[in-house]
């Protein structure tokens, strides 16, 4: 745990030197230029206020959803009941892919691919946030880990008929005919938002304990066999 | 001991036979047959997916002598206000009229396992070449000395859902003001492990708000208890005061009843109780040992396949069965019957058999909006199941995780009967 233990040393240097951590993490300046592509929805600054999106004010550390007056998707608002709090990863993989974060968010963007470009945005949103001693996980030298799915693993054909069995795990608590009571509907998803959000909660970038264990123990296979048994399941 | 040298080589040899090829049917008689004994969350999944997934290839007989089947789980949730007893019911109508099961209400009282037969207290008698033995609880005799089947009324167990679940709660409501609630608790191992403790919540909860000034004693013969930290916390924040537990350093291995007297005797020192709630220790449902499965107090199974480690072509699902780690729960129940519904269907039909997994997740309530849950993941060792994998809810966890954890517990019912009955 080497980079725990020189977290004081590194949050130290970022208290004494406001520049240094946003130069660690990314670039603000280049993060400012690409901020252009939330500002339609998202005020950020001094007297930024809600619009479409909710105003990005001292968004590291904060739990998904909590920001009072905003009326969030319910998938967002789950998201942060089950402990979704925005820090570098969960942030780097919501600006990537928001939908395989957030199964139904409302927030209607592509998403940046580039890593880079996510730190150099991260870094300028980050300068928004009051105080960096409440940015948990985000040292200086902390980097997302690899949340984004392999091509090769969305390419796998899956087994309906592997994946059929395998569902008998899901349908104990997810209901086979797509209804939701407090649990959230699988049926007829696209396969591929199937397998990038199971690969979320198998690394574990998406919070829930239930789902965390049941996905880490799935191969790549058995998703995707999941996936090709759910997408047609009426 | 059931399991005799003899009878144990006689199935190691067996069990060889079967793993090498589908079985074929030797007295020629049509469809194979499945007989399952025990309709309840093994059982019922079991025969519902034997049937959904052969597709009219096999027959399938469920045998379970309720026509309404009443789940442990939430019954608790009952008592304290948070459910209706409908809520809780089910009938057995679906998988007779979707999935083509014959469904027979009526007690299995003898299985003669040479002649692959299941007598029905009803007179009839149904050959099988597969039976499934899901029969739950029956509880110990004289395990707590002074309280019998006959003193249920006075003293219910409340742990077969149902008509005791009404009494209990009748009872609960009619305490006198500033009464005593006790609850004699169950030695390890028993079903549902969180069971008693959640019991113990709703009863707080209904007592603290109809009578507030009443008492709860717990007479525990364990040292520990499931999800106790968070149990013990949840009690302090929204019960303080009112529960006492009484565990195995106090004399609680050492309990007697007097129902006509309304005592709880803990290691010689009486004390006088309104509502007595009596959870004795338990053992695999009374078939099993008649079908001559049982070691003791339960039925060994291989974990591959919940086959009887006694006989190959007799399998045990849930609570009756000594499987390993997983606790004795709905959900495992559930779990295990899906991956024996796999291995009966491949050996009857020779369908594709995979790897066996197995998941278990409990769910508690506490208080209202304040759930917690404890889970695992499985897999089949040649020993026994062994846990995998697991996690369990913290201490100090704030209101809204509490409540979407309840909310979950919610949605999970829905989603568990559904794969049993709909």
């Amino acid at each position: 745990m080497i980079a725990r233990r020189l977290l004081p040393i590194a949050l130290t240097a970022i208290l004494a030197a406001g520049a240094l951590r946003a130069e660690l993490a990314g670039d603000a300046e280049a993060g400012a230029v690409l901020y252009g592509q939330c500002k339609g929805c998202h005020e950020i600054g001094k007297g930024a206020e809600d619009r479409i999106g909710p105003h990005l004010n001292g968004l590291f550390g904060r739990r998904a959803a909590s920001h009072e007056g905003f009326a969030y998707s319910a998938s967002m608002q789950r998201a942060g009941v089950d402990g979704l709090i925005w820090g570098f990863d969960t942030l780097d993989a919501y600006i990537e892919n928001p939908r395989a974060l957030v199964s139904k968010t409302r927030m209607s963007f592509r998403g940046i691919k580039d890593a880079q470009d996510r730190a150099d945005l991260m870094a300028y949103l980050r300068s928004f946030s009051a105080d960096p001693a409440n940015i948990p996980e985000a040292a200086p030298t902390a980097r997302g880990t690899d949340h984004s799915v392999d091509p090769a693993i969305l390419a796998i054909q899956g087994d309906p008929e592997y994946g059929e069995y395998l569902s008998s795990e899901c349908v104990s608590c997810h209901q086979a005919d797509g209804s939701s009571d407090g649990i959230p509907s699988i049926t007829r998803w696209p396969q591929e938002d199937f397998v990038v959000a199971m690969h979320a909660y198998k690394n574990k970038l998406r919070p829930h304990p239930v789902m965390q264990m049941m996905a880490g123990r799935l191969s790549n296979e058995e998703i995707a066999a999941l996936a090709a048994y759910f997408k047609d399941l009426d | 001991m059931t399991l005799n040298r003899r009878k144990f080589i006689a199935v190691g040899a067996a069990t060889a036979a079967s793993l090498s090829a589908p079985a074929v049917l030797a007295d020629g008689h049509g469809k194979p047959r499945v007989v399952v004994i025990g309709g309840g969350s093994g059982g019922a999944t079991a025969a519902r997916y034997i049937a959904k997934d052969s597709q009219g290839a096999i027959d399938v007989t469920l045998v379970e002598p309720s026509r309404t089947y009443f789940t442990c789980y939430f019954s608790n949730l009952y008592i304290a206000g948070f459910t209706d007893l409908e809520d809780i019911s089910h009938t057995y109508g679906t998988l007779a009229a979707k999935y083509g099961i014959n469904v027979v209400h009526d007690w299995a009282v003898d299985v003669d396992r040479d002649a692959k037969t299941v007598s029905l207290a009803g007179g009839s008698v149904l050959p099988y070449d597969k039976l499934i033995l899901s029969p739950g609880i029956d509880f110990v005799e004289g395990a707590v000395p002074g309280w019998s089947v006959a003193a249920q009324n006075k003293m219910p167990h409340a742990y077969k859902a149902g008509s005791q679940s009404e009494l209990l709660k009748a009872q609960v409501m009619a305490m006198p003001e500033g009464g005593r609630f006790a609850m004699v608790a169950p030695p390890n191992p028993f079903r549902c492990p969180p069971g008693p403790y959640e019991r113990i919540s709703m009863v707080a909860h209904v007592l603290k708000q109809t009578n507030p000034t009443a008492k709860i004693l717990l007479v525990d013969p364990k040292e520990s208890f499931s999800k106790q930290a968070l149990f013990e916390e949840g009690w302090e924040r929204h019960y303080s005061g009112m529960i006492e537990r009484v565990g195995p350093d106090f004399g609680a291995t050492n309990v007697r009843v007097d129902p006509a007297a309304m005592t709880v005797d803990i290691d010689g020192s009486v004390e006088k109780v309104d509502v007595c709630n009596v959870i004795p220790a338990q053992k695999a449902g009374r078939i099993a040992d008649m079908a001559g499965v049982t070691d003791g107090n339960w039925a060994p199974v291989n974990a591959a396949d919940m086959s009887s480690k006694a006989d190959p072509d007799v399998h045990v699902l849930g609570d009756s069965a000594q499987q390993g780690d997983m606790p004795k729960s709905g959900f495992a129940a559930n779990s295990q019957a899906k991956v024996c519904a796999m291995a009966v269907r491949g050996a009857l039909t020779g369908s594709k058999v995979f790897p066996a997994k197995f998941t278990n997740t409990c769910w508690s309530l506490i208080a209202a909006d304040d759930g917690v849950k404890v889970g695992a993941t499985y897999e089949a060792t040649a020993e026994k199941i062994a846990k995998v994998d697991g996690f369990i809810s913290q201490t100090g966890e704030d209101a809204a995780t509490r409540k979407a954890t309840y909310e979950e517990s919610v949605g999970w019912y829905a989603g568990i009967t559904a794969d049993m009955f709909n």
